[in-house]
């Protein structure tokens, strides 16, 4: 028989290509149970999904291969909580400025993005942020070739750096432009999975 | 360890840690790196799910087959492939070059390989890594090498294989070995993990993590003669975090096709009827070389320490 949900939900964790271990493991050590989607059977009875960092052209790519794009899209936008970071962030957004000309993600959330806004690897850095709701110090924030987010429509801005927003929540979507999987800090995961068992 | 590249800039955000240089090949893992000469190959190789590409002027089998000295490409032909795509762009330098390697980062390439491929331009010393911005990918043949490169601030470690063969048997070697290596340190107490690094030349602090984490403390993806999917899954299976497909891809009959198989098998390496769907009709594979047919003076591996 299944634990009960408010207990211990079961997240999927999309393991097309990227950093999908390290959310695995933040997950679990947050109170969830896991499973790596690679193929639409896997988001069967999901409480919630990440959708990693990575190569989002990759990512795309692999999922409209192999079928996966149109259930997640109808997966995520009947409710399912959905935790992006980064590559995961642009295969969310509605808007992708500097994608490859045919790269069309799930175009479920309302921000318009630029990949590698941040610039280049050599821009790749560090900063603390306050995040809206996330009580003690500041969170780590690791951006690693960052989209920027470059506007935003009918979403809530949780964070910011210089101004630019960093991390945005749309009803049961969480979106980041930041690796909190890449930190010890497991405050986001946490709040992720109580999102997920709610 | 004292971080000497990175850099605080006015608005509390540092570049250059070594943070932000072993995350990026966190994203990369589960991925294909592809070797590419042109714009025109970059595309391709982007539009078949890679997620980087290595920018070089020849790919190894012909640096192998034409001989002479070879260096890091031309900046305007590094330039052009990293206006061609939105993916990371690697390139080579010399092993122990650390002008070229300061000329890469100067042109804001995403990762450097310091690289057996090329002519290594120091037989003692590998480059110190660790001063630089952009982060390293170095090659290694067993524990010992892999760790010595990590000291030296390697931020991705990979298996070197024997580029340039579309033979998978020296990445095979190389990969086991690395896991021996690894599964040698369980069990041992300090006092025996200081006798093992003296004896593989192991600095004792890395290989104590080794022990500690049970693989490297950095991601290690497998190259040198990686050719078809099934090589791809192979490594996969072996348990290397992705793999790079240098001469494989282009030297091949039908590019894009093999290209987008083995990023497929990359991805399903554990589900052999994947692999059997995505391995059907891609056309001819690379040329391939026996190991004991190349003069042991060419053998790449056997560049660097």
């Amino acid at each position: 028989m299944r634990p009960a949900r408010a207990r211990r939900p079961l997240i999927g964790v999309l393991a097309m290509q990227g950093a999908f271990a390290e959310h695995v493991r933040a997950l679990e050590k947050s109170g969830a149970r896991t499973r790596l989607v690679r193929a639409p059977e896997d988001l069967e009875g999901l409480d919630g999904i990440v959708l990693p960092g990575g190569e989002s052209t990759t990512m795309t790519m692999l999922m409209e291969r192999t079928g996966l794009l149109k259930p997640l899209r109808r997966a995520i936008s009947h409710g399912l909580a959905t935790l992006a970071t980064c590559a995961g962030m642009i295969v969310l957004a509605r808007d992708v400025v500097d994608g490859m000309a045919d790269q069309h993600g799930l175009g479920l959330l309302d921000i318009g993005v630029r990949r590698n806004g941040y610039g280049r690897q050599v821009d790749s850095f560090e900063a603390a942020l306050d995040i809206t709701g996330l009580g003690g110090k500041s969170f780590p924030g690791v951006f690693i070739r960052a989209p920027l987010v470059e506007s935003t429509g009918s979403v809530e801005v949780i964070a910011r750096h210089n101004g630019d927003a960093v991390a945005v929540r749309q009803g049961r979507i969480v979106a980041l432009c930041f690796h909190p999987e890449l930190t010890g800090d497991l405050r986001l995961h946490r709040e992720f999975v109580k999102l997920a068992a709610s | 360890m004292a971080e000497r590249s990175a850099s605080r800039n006015g608005n509390g955000a540092v570049k250059g840690s070594f943070k932000v240089k072993t995350g990026l090949a966190q994203m990369l893992k589960g991925g294909v790196i592809m070797d590419v000469v042109t714009p025109e190959h970059a595309r391709i190789a982007q539009e078949a799910g890679a997620c980087a590409v290595m920018a070089l002027e020849r790919v190894p089998a012909d640096i192998r087959k034409e001989g002479g000295v070879a260096r890091m490409s031309d900046p305007d032909l590094i330039r052009s492939i990293m206006a061609a795509v939105t993916i990371p762009v690697m390139a080579k330098c010399r092993i122990g070059h650390f002008v070229e390697a300061q000329i890469l980062e100067a042109l804001g390439i995403d990762y450097i390989d310091e690289s057996e491929v090329l002519t290594p331009a120091d037989e003692e010393n590998h480059i110190d890594k660790h001063p630089f911005k952009v982060p390293f990918v170095c090659g290694c043949r067993d524990l010992g090498e892999a760790t010595r490169r990590i000291a030296e601030g390697a931020a991705m470690i990979r298996t070197k294989g024997e580029a340039g063969t579309g033979n998978v048997v020296e990445a095979v070697r190389h990969a086991r070995a690395v896991n021996a290596g690894i599964r040698k340190l369980a069990g041992m107490n300090h006092a025996e993990l200081v006798r093992e690094a003296k004896l593989i030349g192991a600095p004792v602090e890395v290989l104590a993590e080794c022990q500690r984490l049970g693989r490297l403390p950095v991601v290690n993806f497998a190259a040198g003669g990686i050719a078809t999917p099934a090589d791809a899954a192979l490594m996969m299976q072996l348990g290397v975090d992705g793999v790079f497909v240098g001469s494989g891809i282009f030297k091949s009959e039908d590019p894009l096709k093999r290209a987008k198989a083995i990023v497929a098998a990359t991805t399903y390496y554990d589900k052999p009827e994947r692999l059997a769907e995505v391995s059907a009709g891609l056309g001819k594979a690379m040329d391939g070389l026996e190991i004991p047919a190349i003069p042991k003076d060419e053998l790449l591996a056997a560049r660097g320490w």
